[in-house]
Order: C-alpha cells, then sequence, then structure tokens
C-alpha cells in the first residue's frame, strides 16, 4: 500500500480505517483489495444489515484462510436476495441446499475435503436466524456434538425476513411481527428467553463461540480469524438488524446495532470451550428507549401510551445481561 | 451445450443488475467550512495547517499558517481564539488548544530559523503603510510576498504598535515580537521609525506612492469628566503601559484604581501589581457578564489578586481617595446612579476607558467618511478616497490583533487587485460544518492539554511570560484530537459501511467516489462518517 502521512489517530480501532495502526491489525474492509464476497448488485434492502454482516464475516474469514474456503448457505434472505438463479453476487465457492441443512451440508464437505486430503480448505456454514436457532437447529446441534470442522455464522436478524417478517425463536419480547401482532394486553412477541444460541453452543462445549455485531468491525474481523485458528466446530452469532422488518432508517442499521450493545440487550463476548473468555464493555451506557424507539416494531410500547411496564421488563433483561457478562466492569 | 440436468441458464454474476436505479437520494461527497475557520478573524485555514502538524510536518503547518497570518508566536500568545470559543469537539468535550499548537509552530519557527522564500517577481509599484503595528505589518507583509515594494511609516520609535505599547510583557516576551517583525522586514519592507505622518497625501506625493494602507491605531486614550482635586494623581492608561516600555516606570503608587472594563483595564491593573502595588482596583459601572474585557484575562488578573469593584463609577478623586457611587442596571441593561456613596483609598487613578485615533494625517483629504471617529471604509478596505486604504482600530470593528492583521491580509489582497486594475473576489465559502453534521461516537476521548502556567508569586513580582508553551509530544496530541469537520480525512468508514460496496476507494490523499450503478441510496454512509463530509441530495426524476 502507498505511503499516507498519518492523521487523525483519535479515532482509534472505531473507524473503518486507522492508518496509524500497524498493518497487520488494519481492518480487512479497509483494503483495497478486500476480497468483496458478496458483490454488488445483489437484491437486499437499502442499508441491509445482513449483506453488510455477510461481507464483513466472509471477507475475513476469506483472509485468514488465504482465500480457500466453501460456504453453505441455509436458506433465507441471504440465500434469496444474493442468488436468484441463475445470478449470484458470491465471489466464493458457496452451495445452497435447503432451509434446515446448511449445518449437514457443511459436514459433508468439511468431510470430503478431509477424505480428499484437502483440509486447507476451510468450510462455512451460514444461515439466519431462522435457519439456524428453529429449522436448522437439529442439524446445528449435530455438527456441534460430532465436532466437524465447520464455522456456523448466523446473521441474527430476529426473525422471518425474506417471508413476511413472522417470529423466529430469536425474536425479542414484545417485538412486533406479522405472527405477533401489537394487539391485546400483552402486544408482540411474548416475554420469555427464547432460544440464546450462542449458550447453547457454549453447552455443547465446543472449541469456540462467538457474538458481535456489524457496528463494531474490528472486533467482528477479530473473531472471525481467531474462529478460524481453531479445528471443530465453531459458532459465530452476528446481529445484523433489517430496516425493513423491525421499521427503522436504512441510515440507521449501524446505529442500531451499536444500540443493541449499548444498553446490554446484546452482550458481545467471545467463549472457548464453553467458557466466557472476554466481554466487549459497553463504552456510553444508554436506556433500552434509546435502541427501542427508532424501531416501529416497539412502536406500541410508545403509543398510544407509554408501556412503562414493559418497557421496564426489557431494561431489565439488559440489566441481567450487564451483571452476567459484566459489561460495564473497568476493563483490566 | 450440453448442460446438467434441470439447468437451462448459465450462471451469471449480479452485477449485472444496476441496483442504483432503486435510488431516490444520492450520496455526495462535500467539503464544510468548518467552524474555527469561519470564526479566525485573520481568516487563518486552521484545520489545513493542524492536518500537517497531526502528520508532525511541522514546518508544512507553519508555511501554510504564514500564507495568512506572519505573526502565529504573537497570535498563539495575544489571540483571544474564537476559533476555539466555536470549535465543535467543545460540545464533545474541550476545544481542540488551537492557540497553543499555533504558538508552538510559531515558537518553532523562531527556534529553527524557518525562512520565508523570497518575494515573487517586483511588480514595480510602491505602497505607503502608515503604522508599524499588526495591521499594518500584516499588510506590509502580504504585498511584499506580491512583489510589491513596501515603505512603513511610524511615528514610535519601535516597530508593534500596540503590540508593544499596549500589550504588556508578560503576556507577549518583546523578543518574540522582535523575531516576528524581523521576519516581515527581512521580505525587503523598509521600515522608518519615528517618522510621523502629518499629511498623508503629502506623503504620498512626495514618496510617489502608488497606494497606501493606514493602519495608525487608537493610541490616545480616552478622558471622562471627573471632578478633581489639584493634587489627584490621574493618568491614562494607554500613557502606563507606554511608559512600560521606556527607562522610567511609571509611578502609580501603593494603592492603585483602575477605571474601565477593557481587556486594558485589566492589562494596567496587573502591570501596576507587578510593580509592586499593594492593592489594585478595578472599578466597573456594569456587571461582569456585560464587561467587554475576555474572561481569561479576567481570570488571570483576579488569581494574581486584583480586585474588581462591579456597578460602580467614580463620581470625585482626591489627593489619596476616591468617592464611588454604586450603580444598579436598569430593564435595558444600562447603569443608574443610586446616590449611595463610597469612599476608596487610592494613590493614583488609571483611566482605560478606550481610545481614540488620531486621524491629523487626514485632514484636508477628499471624500473621506469618519464617524464616531473612525474612517469608514468599504468591503474592499478602500476609504472614500481612491488609493488610500485603511484598517485595524482605526476603521470601524473588534480592537483585537487578530482582527487588525486579519483586515492588513484583506486589505493587501484588494490593494493587489486594484493596483493591477482588477477586482479581488473571495471564492464562495462552503456550507458550515455544524456539530449536528458530525457523528461523534467514532472519536476517541481525549481530554485538552493544558498550558502550564507560571507560579502566582512569579506573576506578581515579575514581568515573565504566565502562559507556558507546549513540546512537541503534546502539542502533536492536541493537533491530532481534531475532529476535521466537515473534511474528508480518509478514515474508510463510508467504503466499510456500504452494504453494496458501492464506494470506490481510490487510495491514499486522492479519496472516495460513488458507484452510482449500484448505490442504493440508503445513507449509511452519511450517518456513519465521523466527520459530516457527506450529504444527501434528492435524485433529479
Amino acid at each position: 500500500m502507498a505511503f499516507q502521512p498519518i492523521k487523525y489517530y483519535q479515532t482509534g480501532t472505531f473507524t473503518v480505517g486507522n492508518r496509524l495502526l500497524p498493518p497487520e491489525t488494519r481492518s480487512v474492509q479497509a483494503d483495497l483489495r478486500r476480497t468483496n464476497s458478496l458483490n454488488s448488485g445483489h437484491r437486499a434492502c437499502q442499508g441491509c444489515g445482513e449483506a453488510l454482516g455477510a461481507r464483513y464475516a466472509i471477507d475475513a474469514a476469506m483472509r485468514a484462510t488465504s482465500n480457500q474456503l466453501v460456504a453453505a448457505n441455509a436458506t433465507g434472505c441471504l440465500e434469496v436476495f444474493s442468488t436468484p438463479y441463475p445470478e449470484t453476487s458470491w465471489q466464493i465457492p458457496w452451495i445452497h441446499s435447503l432451509f434446515g441443512n446448511a449445518a449437514a451440508v457443511a459436514t459433508g464437505i468439511a468431510a470430503a475435503l478431509k477424505a480428499k486430503g484437502r483440509e486447507e480448505v476451510r468450510v462455512i456454514a451460514q444461515g439466519g436466524d431462522g435457519g439456524t436457532t428453529d429449522i436448522g437447529f437439529g442439524c446445528l446441534s449435530g455438527m456441534f456434538e460430532r465436532n466437524d470442522d465447520v464455522l456456523y455464522i448466523c446473521y441474527d436478524n430476529e426473525a422471518y425476513m425474506n417471508t413476511g417478517v413472522q417470529r423466529s425463536s430469536a425474536t425479542p419480547p414484545a417485538a412486533r411481527t406479522a405472527t405477533t401482532m401489537a394487539v391485546g394486553k400483552e402486544p408482540g412477541n411474548l416475554f420469555g428467553q427464547g432460544k440464546n444460541l450462542p449458550l447453547i453452543a457454549m453447552a455443547h462445549g465446543i472449541p469456540y463461540v462467538a457474538t458481535a455485531t456489524v457496528a463494531e468491525l474490528h472486533d467482528l474481523e477479530a473473531k472471525v480469524k481467531r474462529a478460524m485458528e481453531f479445528r471443530g466446530a465453531r459458532y459465530l452469532h452476528i446481529l445484523v438488524p433489517c430496516p425493513l422488518g423491525w421499521g427503522h432508517a436504512s441510515d440507521a442499521t449501524i446505529r442500531i446495532a451499536r444500540l443493541a450493545k449499548e444498553t446490554g440487550l446484546f452482550p458481545v463476548f467471545e467463549a472457548e470451550n464453553g467458557e466466557v473468555t472476554q466481554v466487549s464493555r459497553i463504552r456510553r451506557r444508554v436506556p433500552v428507549e434509546d435502541y427501542l424507539k427508532p424501531q416501529r416494531r416497539f412502536a406500541h410500547l410508545f403509543t398510544p401510551a407509554v408501556r412503562q411496564d414493559l418497557i421496564a421488563r426489557i431494561q431489565d433483561g439488559a440489566d441481567r445481561n450487564i451483571a452476567k457478562y459484566g459489561l460495564m466492569e473497568a476493563s483490566a | 451445450m450440453r448442460k446438467p440436468f434441470a439447468i437451462t441458464l448459465d450462471p451469471g454474476s449480479s452485477l449485472a443488475n444496476h441496483t442504483g436505479s432503486w435510488r431516490t437520494e444520492r450520496p455526495l461527497y462535500v467539503d464544510r467550512l468548518p467552524p474555527c475557520n469561519s470564526a479566525c478573524p485573520a481568516g487563518e485555514n486552521i484545520q489545513a495547517w493542524l492536518a500537517h502538524a497531526e502528520a508532525g510536518d511541522y514546518e508544512a503547518a507553519w508555511r501554510k499558517l504564514m500564507e495568512d497570518n506572519p505573526l502565529p508566536a504573537v497570535m498563539g500568545r495575544v489571540c483571544y481564539h474564537p476559533c476555539e470559543t466555536s470549535c465543535n469537539r467543545a460540545q464533545l468535550d474541550e476545544a481542540v488548544g488551537i492557540n497553543s499548537v499555533e504558538r508552538f509552530l510559531g515558537d518553532e519557527a523562531i527556534k529553527r530559523g524557518w525562512r520565508l522564500e523570497s518575494p515573487k517577481k517586483s511588480s514595480g509599484r510602491k505602497i505607503l503603510i502608515v503604522g508599524a503595528g499588526p495591521s499594518g505589518l500584516s499588510a506590509a507583509y502580504h504585498l511584499a510576498r506580491a512583489g510589491h515594494r513596501v515603505e512603513i511609516h511610524d511615528a514610535g520609535p519601535f516597530a508593534g504598535g500596540m503590540m508593544r505599547f499596549g500589550i504588556p510583557k508578560y503576556r507577549l516576551p518583546r523578543e518574540i515580537l522582535d523575531a516576528e517583525i524581523d521576519r516581515i522586514l527581512g521580505l525587503g519592507v523598509e521600515l522608518k521609525l519615528n517618522a510621523k505622518v502629518d499629511n498623508i497625501l503629502e506623503t504620498m506625493q512626495r514618496g510617489r506612492f502608488d497606494a497606501a494602507f493606514l493602519a495608525v491605531g487608537a493610541h490616545i486614550g480616552k478622558r471622562a469628566h471627573i471632578p478633581a482635586g489639584t493634587s489627584a494623581r490621574i493618568l491614562d492608561a494607554i500613557s502606563v503601559l507606554r511608559s512600560m516600555e521606556g527607562e522610567t516606570k511609571p509611578m502609580l503608587g501603593r494603592k492603585v484604581v483602575v477605571y474601565g472594563g477593557g481587556n486594558t483595564a485589566f492589562d494596567v491593573a496587573r502591570t501596576a501589581k507587578r510593580l509592586g502595588a499593594e492593592e489594585a482596583i478595578v472599578v466597573y459601572r456594569r456587571t461582569r457578564d456585560r464587561m467587554p474585557a475576555h474572561d481569561s484575562e479576567l481570570e488571570e488578573a483576579l488569581q494574581e489578586g486584583v480586585l474588581v469593584k462591579w456597578l460602580s463609577t467614580i463620581k470625585q478623586a482626591g489627593e489619596s481617595a476616591l468617592t464611588v457611587e454604586k450603580m444598579v442596571l436598569d430593564d435595558k441593561g444600562f447603569p443608574q446612579p443610586t446616590g449611595e456613596l463610597e469612599t476608596l483609598a487610592a494613590d493614583s487613578l488609571v483611566l482605560a476607558l478606550g481610545q481614540d485615533v488620531d486621524l491629523g494625517l487626514l485632514q484636508g483629504v477628499p471624500g473621506l467618511e469618519i464617524k464616531d471617529g473612525v474612517v469608514k471604509v468599504g468591503p474592499n478596505m478602500m476609504t472614500g478616497h481612491r488609493g488610500l486604504f485603511a484598517g485595524g482600530d482605526m476603521v470601524p470593528s473588534e480592537r483585537t490583533v487578530t482582527v487588525a492583521v486579519g483586515h492588513g491580509k484583506k486589505a493587501a489582497r484588494h490593494i493587489d487587485a486594484w493596483l493591477r486594475g482588477t477586482i479581488f473576489s473571495k471564492a464562495g465559502n462552503h456550507e458550515a460544518a455544524s456539530f449536528e453534521t458530525l457523528n461523534p461516537w467514532y472519536y476517541s476521548d481525549a481530554p485538552k492539554t493544558v498550558r502550564p502556567t507560571l507560579d502566582i508569586v512569579r506573576r506578581q513580582s515579575t514581568f515573565d511570560e504566565v502562559i507556558g508553551g507546549l513540546d512537541e509530544s503534546n502539542a502533536l496530541f492536541e493537533a491530532r484530537r481534531c475532529l476535521s469537520c466537515g473534511n474528508c480525512f480518509e478514515c474508510d468508514n463510508c467504503y466499510g459501511v456500504c452494504p453494496d460496496n458501492a464506494v470506490i476507494k481510490l487510495g491514499p490523499g486522492k479519496r472516495f467516489e460513488f458507484n452510482y450503478d449500484y448505490c442504493k441510496g440508503c445513507g449509511l454512509c452519511v450517518a456513519e462518517c465521523p466527520c459530516g463530509a457527506i450529504k444527501m441530495v434528492p435524485e433529479e426524476i
């Protein structure tokens, strides 16, 4: 890369690029020669968090594996918007089979590569929260339990967006979806714990589990890189806001993801062999209202009357996360 | 061609799908005017020279600064830095210490002996400048660099004007002032001292000058009618400060009262303290929030033990005491007498009630418009008389060194254009880079570096400089606190956050371009640009 005089180091690793960082710690996304694994022309909505998260993750995985990568994709937005037959936006070997079997397909690819002695080629399975926490759950759990050499990436946008925003087991409490309408005494999705897949993955004792958001690129890329240093089953859960399903402005995708983390609603952490090894601390703590208000799926919490009771329950959830993961503790 | 079962089409790339057609608004890269540049009375491109300093290239920073202002080391000491007052970073933590970086650059230039490149080829034109104060020196500098012959006539024994005879040493050490003046004179500017101009037109004709820039300043202390006994000691502030430059220091006594509320009043009170006065009291007829003196000046004076009597006027002056009347502010904020009197012990009374301009040299010049004791000038700094330009304290404006330097530059540009028979027109300003256009999340927390301050004891007894400078490491830190409001600094955020790869990175120093074939107009790049260098505009349909 050509020499560029150093400027403005005060953006640290918050921005995508920063020429004051040593080259090996600069982000893949800042590179002129990044792979653009998910190329232009895809049909994702304006401001799609999933398209962004997928490019971030797969570009980083390509860098980490010297471009020796195969991906199996579950059905879902990511598959539909990227690959309407016969076009595709993927610039990597990529396969789609069914909604629920991405983990199983990836397991098969990994086994085949092993049989052929081509273990330098690494395998990724990826899907949305529906294909991961609901439909593909059995195959995924099996993949974890057998410790197959696959990195599974879930792009969590908290509902079935592709088919018209139906609830999934990753939909948060009180959120309005097409199947959890904002009517009755307890409008929106029910209050429950859902399926916390990162914790379920950790319970399998697999080598590596991590969560990330599209708001923290450097963190996300570091986790993909770290995941590629392990052999065996690994799981990465990325929060990807959906402007259409969540009802926020298309330019707010990253801000919403940032708020999810800064409220404590979405804890960002890393775990190895079932134990949490690192958490990403909250930088500027904000109340959950700041996160809920810009999203129309939570509009019924504020109009016609402010549902203080429901907001307080959501805040409780955030506070529990903060206490559980130590999100406010001063970093060591 | 044989295809596998159920396959009828060749695989293709999504690049065939030009998603740019979805767009109703398009992002545009813009350059916005940062508030510091906008606020600088001397018209400095602060952000640009800070950018050089951030890269550690101090000489380039100094040269960029010198394009607009020939006195950075002076500025870094006496400017009231409106740039910092308007700095967007103040809304984040604290304003960038622009003034201290400026001083660092000015001092570096003196220390390292950086020279200016010689002026352009001579224009053959000759310009008279009356007054070697900040405005005259600034005009001389810019005109000399443009290739004109410049002659400065000053009535005083030294160059510097109010910078020497009005600003005390503890704020501006004289060797700093001399070094920067010498650099200007080094451009070939001719300086005639003790050369008071009595009749401007005559002097111009005798010296065959093509144009003149008048910057005589305001040196006559205003008097107020105060009934006084014959033995009362009443002085004016400007004479007191001027005599500090001479052999005999002014005799102020042990109890000094200064009447007025401007910076000069505090300069005199602080000087009196240093000369050994036990008590220096500033009497001002209004309240602190209405006082014209700058807050920093008041704060430093209070630290040094100067006392202030607010809402008071002086009724009468006697040999060792004054009669002071208490005032109240009326609805309009004007002070009204209350009739309540008190006595204040005072060996001397110094009047700091503002200054008038000596306009004697303009007598008999046709076309001039003089109002409220100052000369009116047009937007090009020309008076009503052709070829006669004026600036600094003698024209209507705020009276600070920085404003004066700005006038000098502006006048020089217009004089240069006028001599060539053209009109100088400034390129239109960009729209303002307000705090709302920034995304402050991306800036790390970095509080301002505080300049060292001299011990109080030494401030009360010596004329050593009160405010110290920064060293290289903290000047660099301070420069790097700049947010680069409104101007791309290539952080790669737009390039990274676009879900559609529709931002093209052109490489170091070349910034970015949009690929409108694929940009869907989501606006993420605008929202996540730290410095507000992108905006959305509606597509033409």
